[in-house]
């Protein structure tokens, strides 16, 4: 015989609503309220797992969170969850649940051969066996033999998941009476109170449990203070795991819903936190103490108090303590022929109709795939279908512990319990050691503190439990196979083993025998190993000590923590004012630095190297037409900003006339080039920072770390206005006929307006700034407008150019433009150790008086390296590709070889009809015309140093 | 999630904020500095365990401030705009 449902009872059993499901390709029925683990007791269902290493078959243990054994792929609605626990997931129509680490299933798992060689496969056996010749050749089948739930790699998210941030006065974790009584207490008291619990409903104890508060039975006062809280509109979320506690009480939730809608995270930040976590029952070390059929006997009170299934017909109950005596005697009621074998000397609590057997043991459990009976320490055996286990009980203090609570050791629980307080963190009930309800309800109140209100305390008015635990430790040296974790596949041998090789620290234990290293974290192990380390050392327990408690409590999937934060919403593009505009004229896009960008016109696929080419060639011909907005523009404003830029740069600035431009480096204090660009003075006290496109943000935030940490705030001001203005550039020997046929209004003679000079003028009534600056080495013109105005002023460049042959052009071409010319991409052509006399700027490092950013660096012995690598251009043999990015230029001393340096920009340039390149090489600016080695990926070229600047060296077209 | 005082915008998230480095590294002016004093202000942190005072700057506002805080026990006992700060004896 086993489980069986009865014919009446189950208090939150719906009969009414039967529901159907499938465990291993079977159908199974339940009844809504169910969860699959009630459902496949109630079905008669024994072994629902295998486990995790020797594929011995496993029962379901537990009714909560902390169950070891009943893990379950589940599926509905398309989405697969692996790993689930079928303890606390509800029976729903359609789902279909597997047993994970079975093939084909459970009940005839084909590696279950596994567990005759268990003798064999000591804890870290894989380790020492398989480390010859490779680990990596035997890793592959060995993981597919252990583990556990399997991940669908076809899955696809559909919704996200929420995540939610909340505020309250008190928060309260575990809504058993404890948590209940400090719940209603602060609500009555006027304060903001959320509830959460683990459980499918709030009351704890109380739905299982004899015991009655302020007249009533124990469930309803739970139901009815539930409802209060809730009609006060205060919120209690059930299915909610507290999974940790954060650096300023943070506190993070994993909601479930158990509809297939993703469960939820919150985020909660209470002024106070009630921890009322409760407690969890460990098994007994005996023999075989793992075969189906053996469960928690709290556990198994559950199933027949809510679900009306009793765990069996011939029940022993093996237990060190008064709480197992409810179980013995509530079994027997039902029917059940019940053995109470207690390892205390007499009797301290009621069982009931049950026999009892004081002062012996259960050394032993037998069975072949299920238990059939136990052998006690005095040789009797007794006939068992069902043994329910209580070997005392683990207080749940891993958030108290998380918070950086110190544990304190209690001999007369044999527990670990919560110490001296944490701040702002009160705790109660179990999890603080209290059995009897008139304390629990009373602990309740009190770890509330000040938040605790005047109405009277919730008085117990029934029976009280007692505890009257007598430690009952694993020992070394036992008889058999004593399991300490099921879900880890840890004997108390392994213990032992890892005890005699000196893995003597518990934490190093843990990472040798894998205990407490599962899924359910050895939520029912953790301290029986550790008292058997204790034991095995000659330690105490306290002195032993416990791994450290890391969130989370329970697993919590992926989709959970990531939230709504998936593709663009992680990381979010940015887009031109004239993103549609550019996709409409057939843009190819590009993330640059963050902002999605044209990277050429026209052609796709392998057409685009040749659209990248035209657009080049045709620039340096007419006119070409760029999108220039993503260049920063950084106002810097204020009585003291000349003196504040030529702090920030390192060319002077504060020489520059109104109206005009200056190319400057700005250099981090360690002298290394960090961002280079134009800046612009508007007028004395007013400049604009136009740096590079992907640097705004870390140019702006130095800007205004001088500012605020060196200057002051009334000194200087400072504004990005980068995503204020569009910047439409004007290139190429017709860039000026363009420029004039747009009627800006604007004096654009060459004295009224030389290279390296602005001018305002108007477009359609709004103000233009145009500055005459070249990234291009033609003459440009960047027209700079509101962003909401650019539009119109892009299609009239457009408009006009037509008769001119314009070509507008993306980012890719403008590199090999630039490139062409010899300047620079800061970070490309440029390393961690670029400074801007390596870049042939070598006149403010000598000449500048005044101070600025990275000034002392540019003289360290590193600075004034003699074979510093400076900026070069690197010519091919006629006919020849590309050099690749990336290159090396070597040299050879003796049979050795030498890095120079490397290629940092290549691209083949259609104006000159063969390859450019520039790159950092070992004393290059005095080494133009020699000819050097250049290896890539194995091959070796041959490369002329010759000067940055390909084109147009005099620099004559800047004024063609 | 500690909660950082931002002088400017109250108690925020501390993903809001960036650290800035040890509060009270003066910076030594001049291209004659020693090379060691120099290196010190650029590479040499006490990196204290326990009480601490640090520079971080917040964002989402631009705020650089001083804040006194506790690397054990993370507690944040306040912060000041660095330009009240100047002004503390
Ligand atoms: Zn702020």
């Amino acid at each position: 015989m086993s489980a069986r449902r009865l014919p009446h009872g189950g208090s939150e059993i719906d009969r009414s609503r039967p529901l159907k499901f499938t465990f291993d390709g079977r159908t199974v029925e339940g009844f809504g309220g169910d969860t699959v683990a009630s459902a496949l007791l109630a079905s008669g269902r024994r072994i629902v797992g295998r486990s995790f290493k020797y594929h011995r078959p496993r029962g379901i243990w537990g009714a909560g969170v902390e169950e070891p054994n009943a893990l379950l792929d589940v599926e509905r609605d398309g989405r697969r969850t692996p790993n689930a626990r079928a303890t606390t997931e509800p029976v729903r129509d359609g789902l279909v649940a597997r047993s994970v680490n079975a093939t084909p299933d459970a009940e005839q798992d084909r590696n279950a051969f596994l567990d005759r060689f268990s003798r064999f496969i000591p804890a870290a056996f894989y380790y020492k066996t398989f480390m010859w010749p490779d680990w990596h050749l035997f890793e592959p089948r060995i993981r597919a033999m252990a583990g556990l739930g399997t991940v669908d790699p076809d899955w696809v998210q559909g919704r996200s998941a929420d995540q939610l941030n909340h505020h309250c006065d008190v928060l309260v974790v575990g809504a058993g009476p404890a948590g209940l009584a400090a719940a209603a207490s602060a609500a009555a008291a006027g304060h903001s109170v959320l509830v959460v619990d683990d459980q499918s409903r709030p009351g704890g104890s109380l739905r299982h449990r004899a015991g009655e508060i302020d007249g009533r039975p124990g469930a309803q006062w739970a139901a009815e203070t539930a409802a209060a809280l809730e009609k006060a509109g205060l919120a209690l979320l059930s299915s909610t795991t507290a999974f940790g506690v954060y650096d300023h009480n943070l506190v993070a939730l994993n909601q479930r819903h158990g509809d297939g809608w993703p469960d939820t995270l919150w985020r909660v930040r209470p002024k106070r936190i009630v921890l009322a976590t409760g407690a969890i029952e460990r098994p007994l070390p005996f023999a075989n103490n793992d075969l189906p059929g053996i469960l928690s006997a709290d556990a198994a009170l559950q199933y027949l108090k809510r679900h009306a299934v009793l765990a069996g017909e011939r029940i022993v109950v093996a237990t060190n303590n008064d709480s197992a005596y409810e179980a013995a005697s509530v079994m027997a009621e039902a029917s059940a022929e019940v053995t109470l074998v207690d390892v205390r000397p007499a009797a301290s609590a009621d069982a009931g109709k049950a026999r009892v057997l004081s002062g012996r043991a259960v050394v032993a459990a037998h069975g072949r795939n299920a238990v059939e009976g136990v052998t006690l320490n005095d040789g009797t055996r007794l006939t068992a279908d069902c043994v329910l286990v209580s070997g005392g009980w683990t207080p749940s203090v891993h958030l108290y512990s998380q918070a950086k609570g110190k544990l304190a050791w209690r001999d007369d629980l044999a527990a670990f319990v919560p110490g001296a307080e944490v701040e702002g963190i009160g705790t109660a009930g179990a999890l603080v050691g209290e059995v009897s309800l008139s304390k629990v309800l009373e602990s309740g109140i009190a770890a509330l503190g000040q938040f605790a209100g005047k109405t009277a305390t919730p008085k117990s008015t029934g029976p009280e439990a007692s505890l009257n635990v007598s430690a009952a430790w694993p020992k070394p040296k036992a008889k058999g196979r004593v399991w300490i974790d099921y879900q880890n596949d840890v004997t108390a041998k392994d213990v032992e083993l890892a005890a005699r090789e000196n893995f003597i620290s518990v934490e190093h234990l843990k990472r040798y025998t894998t205990l407490g290293m599962a899924t359910d974290q050895g939520k029912t192990s953790n301290l029986n190993g550790l008292a058997l380390l204790a034991e095995a050392t000659g330690r105490s327990i306290p002195d032993v000590g416990t791994t450290t408690y890391r969130p989370p409590f329970t697993p919590v999937p992926f989709t959970s923590l990531v939230g709504p934060k998936r593709k663009s919403l992680l990381a979010p593009v940015r887009r031109l004012p004239l993103d549609t505009v550019h996709r409409m004229q057939g843009a190819s896009f590009r993330e640059f630095g963050g902002w999605l960008r044209p990277a050429y016109y026209g052609g796709t696929g392998s057409g685009s190297a040749a659209a990248i080419q035209d657009e080049a060639r045709r620039a340096r011909q007419s006119v070409a037409l760029f999108d220039g907005s993503t260049l920063g523009k950084i106002e810097v404003i204020g009585p003291r900003a000349a003196e504040f830029v030529d702090f920030i740069y390192y060319n002077t600035m504060s020489t520059l006339k109104q109206g005009r431009c200056r190319y400057g480096f700005m250099l981090s204090e360690n002298g290394v080039v960090f961002d280079d660009g134009i800046l612009v003075r508007l007028d004395e006290h007013r400049f604009v920072v136009s740096c590079s496109s992907s640097h705004v943000a870390a140019v702006h935030a130095r800007l205004e770390e001088w500012r605020q940490d060196r200057f002051g705030r009334d000194a200087v001001y400072i504004h990005n206005a980068t995503a204020q203005y569009a910047t439409l550039t004007v290139s190429g020997p017709n860039a000026k006929v363009l420029l004039e046929a747009l009627d800006l209004g604007a004096s654009l003679d060459d004295a009224s307006l030389p290279h390296m000079a602005i001018t305002n003028g108007r477009f359609g009534g709004e103000e233009v700034r145009i500055a005459r600056v070249s990234f291009t080495g033609d003459r440009s013109y960047e027209v700079s407008i509101r962003a909401d105005c650019a539009e119109a002023l892009w299609a009239r460049m457009q408009q006009e150019g037509r008769a001119l042959e314009a070509v507008t052009i993306g980012l890719e071409a403008l590199m090999i433009l630039r490139a062409e010319k010899g300047y620079i991409i800061i970070g490309k052509d440029t390393d961690g150790n670029t400074m801007p006399h390596d870049l042939g700027v070598a006149g403010p490092r000598q000449k500048r008086v005044t101070e600025f950013v990275g000034r002392r660096s540019l003289f360290t012995e590193e600075g004034t390296r003699s074979d510093r690598k400076q900026l070069v251009g690197l010519a091919v043999a006629e006919g020849e590709a590309p050099l690749g990015i990336g290159a090396h230029g070597i040299e050879r001393t003796g049979g050795a070889k030498r890095s120079l340096g490397y290629v940092t920009s290549s691209y083949f340039s259609p104006t000159l009809g063969r390859p450019i390149a520039l790159g950092l090489i070992e004393q290059g600016a005095s080494r133009h015309g020699e000819v050097i080695d250049i290896q890539h990926l194995g091959m070796l070229r041959r490369a002329t140093i010759t000067a940055p600047c390909a084109l147009d060296p005099a620099g004559d077209r800047l004024n063609g | 999630m500690q909660l950082f005082p931002c002088p400017f915008c109250g108690p925020r998230d501390e993903a809001e904020f960036h650290y800035g480095g040890e509060a009270g590294n003066l910076r030594p002016d001049g291209r004659e500095v020693p090379a060691g004093r120099w290196a010190d202000y650029l590479h040499m942190r006490a990196n204290p365990k326990g009480a601490t005072r640090e520079i971080w700057v917040h964002v989402t506002c631009g705020e650089f401030f001083a804040m006194e805080r506790d690397t054990v026990t993370h507690k944040v006992a306040g912060s000041v705009s660095l330009g009240e700060a100047e002004q503390q004896p």
